[in-house]
């Protein structure tokens, strides 16, 4: 174990810890903009500097050391990172009102800690390219005057899916997150599990239509049988939006496509909202005493002229276990094991 | 699966998938592949088609669909010959080492390699790395299972992990990744015809009076008609009546044409579904289900793994729960024990009624999953199964070769191409749910049957030009994509998109054991319209 | 002595000896880029078809450059038992009259030489390597360069070339790298990071395999040092880096060069099959049992390429980004994590001479701090740019008054820029400072790798600066905020400084900005971007004091800041002005003394060239105040 002193307090962590992860641990905030838990580090922000025995060091790279004192506002340290920060809000969209994450900006929360001045802000030179966002993915855009090239929906990309469907492209002020070719991000082998956009700081990627919920519910996605744990958001009676639930053991936050996309079909209007019997050849609305007696009694009368076994039970993996365990106990208890499901197919 | 999932992306040193497009049918399976395979591990694929995760494979095998046993068995060769097995782990954990021995042994590699279409020298490199690096994690979905010879290329893989000491342990396994939500549950829980919840046969005796005097019935001790069965014997006139859950099999089931001529003979067909699906047309009552996000229950993941979902909205106009429908109509039938007091009612009897799921309470799933078996209350749950014993009466694992048996069609002049079936990353099954997303349509809405490059520039067919796809059962529409993923002869085809149902074309064979249809080889023609 | 060596420099001694023998005149054609760009190669084609054309055998050699690119194309002359000519500016046209004249006839033509080498030469003509361009300077590196060609090993070894490595090869590793310790060698990319140290840090590791890296990434406007050593002496740099390769136990290396370099390649590639050829490269060097073989990765010429992760990620086929501190050392994790050795061309190019001749002699030549010699390519506005070498420690004004023969036309020194995009410019009172690693940095600029642009009366310093961080803007490879967005800031500023639209507090924020740009940057790029604003500040912060707070541009080039006017009294209506003018912006009569049109004039200052030096009719004028008049359209009010 190591002993560090970071503003004066004194703490232990273990060899192979950062400077970041050691102030975390003591409780002190350092701000960052491209450090995120989930990846390697970067580097590039510049804004996680402090002083580490004298030296100026990025926090989120620098491994502490026995014995090393950490500063993390001294003069030196709050005008570099106060700089870097303006520097960035130099070219950045200021029109914070309409941008999705107004309020959970991650470059508004830094812009906050090292104390934005208007005076000073007024001597800098801003020039934000009036780039045309990229909306060509049903899901999610991206909106190039929000991004702060942090790289992290690039290392989500690279570490979390694989994919690497995006990378930087160009050099220096003319940098961007790009494709291969640099064209539209549906062109591209892009799967849209939305891993980036969950983990991006700003509003440069953003939900093509976000609805904020009212409340969230703990559940599983109901796709294939990996079995991941989602969040389910809620507004009104409606599931407005899904999250990976980063506690579930099985995919901590992960998600694909269609868990995290396509919820649709829950409030899509084509729902069957009664049930239906077909008299004369015509589906006609019924009560659920109406449509379950028919069913009860023409069960019932198969199975007293043919027997049981003239029953078959088309169970689903798509619905509970407590339902499938219901629907084969109710084709047992009538004394049959016609009983199955789509597990072949 | 035998192992969990974070054992395997955590610490197999080889992953072995076959049969499998694991980034697309289980995509966040593959982000953990892929993560492992960054951090060092090695990776073999083996697959007709050169699919995505093929892209990071140390080993690729294009093997003729439906010649799996034959190369698994080949590199079973090459570990005996070789001496590359785990000979504490047979000498201890095994039985019926020597019989299997010789009879692998006596295979010809060159023959194997003539069979399947790959080299000698590639399956001798395959079985290398998979034996060589321990721990090694089978992965295998429907490629390997969806054959007249499912069973045995199963036993075929089995057979590998057992002699490379793969079984019971973390990072290694054989490891079948369940495609839909609660596959793992519904066979959990008795949706079987041959054994009950807890894979009690129905044929046991102990079993079967148990269930019979809980239900209140006199259940039959011989196994019921498997699904795939039903329909048949719907034509034949034995079976009158079908209740349809969830389920849309005139898109899913193989040779659509027989199933839809099946749903016209019989007298009662119930669908019960969030949608008025294809299969929907042919019922005479349709009843109207709530949705996941609509309803508490638990999902069984592929770990068997049971998890809670929990309500989160209403299901629309008077759509009840699955549960609460089955609750009415079982007391409308006068059966008894239908008065649950919710889902968390239903798990208590289950927990009776399996002793498997015995420790499993909603109570305890507030706090996270367990994978069964959990015996009782104070029971961790099992990740990793066979961590002592094997299911078998002498508790030890069984070596059991295979012979290969070619699948029931093979290329003719008449039907020359093979199509094989699967799905895509944007879709989910009938597309009763992703196809009414308008994302996800936006991203993938047409079919495109896949074919090779080959077989494009010899019948001069170009991306989106048509084709007409025709088999010894029905004939299908649909546009192609020529794509260098393919072996000439070979056509993908998704059976997501019910207006080009790949399923018009494909074989209802079954595998004699499992009962499991022949959807991943059938022998078309194709013409260009 | 390795004998296989021996017999090698006794083939190549041989073949150069028969040469000389043959009484055949030999006939020298820089053929560097700076040749070649004035037109050496249809000078050469020239030569060929006259001697053909008059029947005449003579041996035509096509060098590197020899440093005066002022005088280029340069043709040199060695009559058997003359003295060596040298004939500047030479056209084809020129190039037939000397062959009528002096080879054929034996008329050395004053007129067109420029001097001879060595004693006994024509008296009417200057010694060249006595006079002022060679007088002051120490030609180590460029040895060869300009003398021998460089397509032909053997020239190489009949000069002394490969005995380094027949020497080192019979030397332990550590002897290797204690006479490079022992010569106080530092590295010549710009850090003068000692070379000694490096290549010890790279032998301890253990590993199955290290690199040899030769960073030929050159980048700096103005300086062609690099491309100069390659183009003219590519077996030095071959030789120093098979030398590194057995010393560290390498078995393979790489020139990171530019593809903008082709010629430079080119060569490179001549000569690495020629060494593979002569079984100095490849396997089994000379016998011993020693592979090494080198290739040749061309850079898509990034500037922060030079940068050695940056380098090391281009050659891996990432992005050429440099890799943020802390990080391990390139020297035990390297290319593909393994070690990696990296140094500069004319470090690796003067090891086999440190070699060959010995510590000591090495150290004999510079300073202590800095030996040897600083290769410089000299520009800007001086009468002779070109590439020189000479002792560390000379002071700064004998390079530009005495090899570089001063300021052009006479006009009035103002600053010197080394270092390139990284350094900084320094005021006359400056120039005694002595060349070497350590003075400059402390006086604001640095060596660098060897970039010396000369400034004169007629540049505006806050433009000089623009220029720069318009460099270093465009090459920024934009992974660190301070560096991406800090350079575009201060170019912005320095744009709207120039163009006048400064305000009050510019400067402060410039050197705040370059502050912490230098503190936060992650590569040496962004470390150094504002020292171009930073120094320029430092001594001439009164020319940016009277573009932001007069609207003045003291030197008159920044064109939003000036207008042209012409004096009425001085006028002769000449009319030159007038027609020259593009946009028609001038009018007036004969005899009617003329007038700029203020609404139209684009300050292309056309007219001010136009104006005959004895008239100087046309003006400039700056300052809020003119500015304001021109705007009003009564500048003459005035």
């Amino acid at each position: 174990m190591f002993k560090v002193t970071i503003n004066g307090l004194d703490i232990e962590v273990e060899k192979g810890t950062t400077v970041f992860e050691a102030a975390e641990k003591a409780g002190i905030y350092i701000p960052t903009l491209c450090h995120h838990p989930d990846l390697p580090t970067f580097g590039g922000c510049r804004v996680c500097m402090v002083d580490a025995d004298g030296k100026i060091v990025t926090a989120c790279r620098a491994p502490v050391t026995d014995g090393m004192v950490v500063k993390t506002d001294t003069e030196e340290v709050s005008k570099v990172r106060l700089s870097n920060v303006e520097l960035l809000l130099a070219s950045h969209n200021k029109d914070c009102q309409s941008c999705t994450r107004n309020n959970s900006c991650r470059l508004q929360e830094v812009s906050a800690f090292v104390g934005i001045n208007q005076e000073r802000m007024r001597q800098i030179r801003r020039s934000v390219e009036p780039v045309k966002p990229d909306d060509s993915n049903p899901f999610f855009h991206r909106d190039f005057t929000r991004c702060i090239l942090c790289g992290i929906c690039i290392r989500t990309c690279q570490e979390i899916n694989g994919v690497a469907a995006i990378d930087f492209a160009f050099r220096g002020f003319h940098t961007k997150v790009s494709v291969l070719g640099d064209k539209p991000i549906k062109d591209s082998h892009c799967e849209s599990c939305g891993e980036c956009l969950v983990r991006c700081p700003t509003g440069a990627l953003y939900l093509s239509r976000p609805e904020t919920p009212e409340r969230e519910v703990e559940s599983v996605c109901t796709y294939c049988g990996v079995g991941c744990g989602i969040k389910l958001g809620v507004r009104g009676d409606r599931v407005v939006h899904v999250e990976g639930n980063r506690d579930n053991e099985v995919n901590r936050g992960d998600l694909c496509v269609k868990g995290r996309f396509g919820f649709d079909f829950i409030n899509h209007p084509e729902r069957l909202k009664t049930p239906l019997i077909k008299k004369d050849g015509i589906f006609v609305e019924a009560s659920w005493d109406e449509a379950l007696d028919f069913v009860a009694d023409k069960m019932s009368d198969i199975k007293s002229k043919h027997g049981a076994d003239a029953l078959g039970g088309i169970s689903s993996a798509r619905c509970s276990s407590e339902e499938t365990y219901l629907f084969q106990k109710i084709f047992r208890a009538l004394g049959t094991n016609n009983v199955d499901h789509c597990a072949r197919l | 699966m035998t192992n969990s999932i974070d054992d395997i992306a955590d610490e197999a040193r080889v992953f072995f998938i076959t049969g499998s497009n694991t980034t697309e049918t289980h995509p966040v399976i593959g982000y953990r592949i892929r993560r492992a395979i960054k951090n060092g591990a090695r990776l073999i694929v083996a697959d007709p088609r050169r699919i995505k995760i093929a892209e990071h494979a140390d080993v690729f095998l294009q093997l003729k669909p439906g010649t799996n046993a034959a190369l698994l068995q080949g590199m079973a060769k090459v570990i005996l010959d070789e001496k590359l097995y785990d000979e504490d782990f047979i000498k201890n954990r095994t039985e019926g080492f020597e019989e299997y021995a010789e009879k692998i042994s006596s295979i010809d590699l060159n023959e194997m390699a003539e069979i399947t279409g790959v080299p000698a020298e590639l399956i001798a490199e395959a079985a290398r790395l998979y034996a060589g690096s321990n721990p090694a994690a089978i992965l295998y979905t429907m490629g390997i299972t969806q054959h007249t010879s499912g069973t045995d290329n199963v036993l075929a893989l089995a057979g590998l992990a057992t002699l490379t000491g793969n079984l019971g342990k973390r990072g290694g396994g054989v490891n079948p990744l369940r495609g839909q939500n609660n596959v793992q549950g519904a066979c959990d829980t008795g949706a079987l015809p041959n054994v009950f919840p807890g894979y009690q046969p129905v044929s046991s005796p102990e079993a079967n009076k148990k269930f019979s005097e809980a239900y209140g019935a006199e259940i039959p001790d011989k196994p019921g008609m498997p699904m795939t069965r039903m329909f048949k014997a719907a034509l034949e006139g034995q079976i009158k009546g079908v209740y349809i859950m969830g389920e849309t099999p005139v898109v899913s089931e193989p040779d659509i044409c027989k199933i839809t001529e099946a749903l016209g003979e019989l007298e009662l067909v119930i669908v019960q579904d969030l949608f008025f699906t294809e299969t929907a047309d042919y019922a005479d009552v349709v009843l109207p289900a709530a949705s996941f996000a609509e309803k508490d229950g638990t999902f069984v993941n592929t770990e068997r793994r049971v998890q809670r979902i929990r309500k989160a909205v209403s299901a629309p106009g008077v759509a009840k729960s699955d549960l609460d429908i089955f609750c009415e109509l079982g007391q409308k039938l006068g059966l008894k024990g239908f008065d649950y007091s919710g889902a968390a009612g239903v798990m208590k009897e289950i927990g009776e009624m399996n002793p498997k799921w015995k420790g499993i309470t909603y109570e305890r799933l507030e706090a996270g999953g367990l994978s069964w078996p959990c015996p009782d209350e104070n029971h961790p749950g099992t990740p990793i199964l066979y961590g002592e014993k094997f299911l078998t009466a002498s508790g030890k694992a069984q070596f059991k070769a295979v012979d290969y048996k070619p699948p029931a069609e093979a290329p003719d002049d008449e039907y020359p191409f093979i199509l094989t079936t699967g799905r895509s990353l944007y879709h989910y099954h009938t597309g009763t749910m992703t196809r009414r997303s308008e994302g996800l349509s936006d991203l993938y809405d047409v079919e495109k049957a896949l074919i090779s490059l080959e077989d494009a520039e010899r019948l001069g067919l170009s991306e989106n030009d048509r084709v007409r796809l025709s088999s010894r059962r029905g004939e299908v529409e649909a546009e192609v994509k020529p794509v260098s993923e393919l072996k000439e002869g070979t056509v993908f085809m998704t059976f997501h998109f019910a207006e080009t149902c790949a399923n018009q074309l494909t074989n209802s064979e079954l595998d004699p054991v499992a009962s499991i249809p022949e959807l991943k080889v059938c022998t078309v023609n194709m013409e260009k319209v | 002595m390795i004998q296989k060596f021996d017999a090698i420099e006794k083939e190549a001694v041989a073949a150069m000896e028969e040469k000389q023998n043959n009484d055949i005149p030999q006939i020298y054609v820089g053929c560097a880029t700076c040749g070649n760009a004035t037109g050496a190669q249809s000078v050469v084609q020239t030569i060929k078809n006259k001697l053909d054309k008059e029947n005449v055998t003579a041996e035509i050699k096509e060098v590197g450059c020899i440093g005066m690119c002022f005088a280029e194309v340069l043709v040199d002359v060695i009559k058997p038992g003359r003295p060596r000519i040298s004939y500047q500016d030479v056209t084809p046209e020129k190039a037939e009259e000397i062959i009528d004249s002096y080879i054929l006839n034996d008329d050395h033509r004053p007129d067109l030489a420029l001097g001879f080498f060595g004693e006994g030469g024509p008296e009417d003509i200057e010694q060249i390597d006595t006079g002022d361009v060679f007088k002051n300077q120490q030609r180590v590196i460029l040895k060869n360069c300009g003398v021998i060609d460089p397509e032909n090993i053997n020239e190489y070894i009949a000069r002394g070339g490969y005995k380094g490595l027949a020497e080192a090869l019979e030397m332990k590793q550590e002897e290797i790298i204690g006479v490079l310790k022992d010569s106080g060698l530092r590295g010549r990319g710009g850090a003068g990071f000692p070379a000694g140290r490096k290549w010890e840090s790279c032998l301890k590791p253990q590993a199955d395999q290290k690199y040899v890296i030769c960073n030929a990434d050159e980048g700096d406007p103005g300086a062609f040092m690099d491309r100069s050593v390659l183009e003219g002496d590519p077996h030095s740099v071959i030789e120093g880096m098979i030398i590194a390769g057995y010393t560290i136990g390498s078995s393979k290396g790489y020139f990171y060069v530019r593809a903008e370099y082709p010629l430079a390649i080119n060569r490179l590639r001549k000569a690495l099959a020629q060494a593979r050829e002569k079984n100095l490269l490849g396997e089994n060097i000379l016998g011993t049992g020693f592979d090494f073989d080198l290739e040749i990765f061309q850079g898509a010429g990034a500037f922060v390429c030079g940068e050695s992760t940056a380098l090391v990620m281009s050659i891996e086929g990432n992005r050429g980004w440099p890799k943020p501190l802390p990080r391990p050392r390139t020297t035990e994790q390297g290319l593909w994590d393994k070690p990696t050795l990296l140094n500069n061309v004319k470090t690796f190019s003067v090891v086999p001479q440190i070699l060959s001749k010995g510590a000591d002699w090495f150290k004999s030549i510079g300073t202590e701090g800095s030996p040897g010699t600083a290769v410089f390519a000299l520009t800007g506005t001086i009468n002779r740019s070109g590439l020189i070498e000479v002792p560390m420690g000379i002071e700064l004004k004998k390079i530009i008054y005495e090899v570089g023969g001063g300021i052009l036309n006479d006009r009035k020194f103002k600053a010197v820029q080394t270092g390139g995009p990284s350094g900084g410019c320094l005021p006359e009172d400056k120039l005694h400072l002595s060349v070497d690693f350590d003075t400059l940095v402390e006086a604001g600029s640095m060596m660098g790798s060897g970039g010396m642009v000369v400034i004169d009366e007629t540049t505006c310093m806050v433009d000089v600066a623009r220029y720069f961080l318009d460099f270093t803007f465009e090459e920024s490879c934009g992974q660190c905020v301070p560096c991406r967005q800090g350079t575009q800031q201060m170019l912005e500023v320095l744009n709207d400084i120039c163009e006048g639209r400064g305000r009050e507090g510019d400067i402060e924020h410039l050197l705040e900005l370059g502050d912490s740009i230098i503190k936060s940057s992650i590569c040496g790029l962004g470390q150094t971007a504002p020292n171009p604003v930073l120094s320029t500040v430092q001594y001439f912060r009164d020319e940016y004091e009277a573009h932001i707070r007069d609207h003045a541009c003291p030197a008159l080039v920044c064109k939003n800041l000036i207008v042209f006017t012409i004096d009425e009294e001085k006028c002769t209506a000449c009319g030159r002005c007038r027609k020259a003018c593009p946009v028609e912006a001038i009018s007036g009569e004969k005899k009617v003394p003329h007038k700029i049109d203020q609404s139209k004039c684009t300050k292309c200052g056309i007219c001010f060239q136009e104006c005959p030096e004895r008239f100087s009719a046309v003006v400039r004028l700056t300052g809020k105040e003119n500015l304001a008049a021109a705007a009003r359209g009564r500048l003459s009010d005035v």
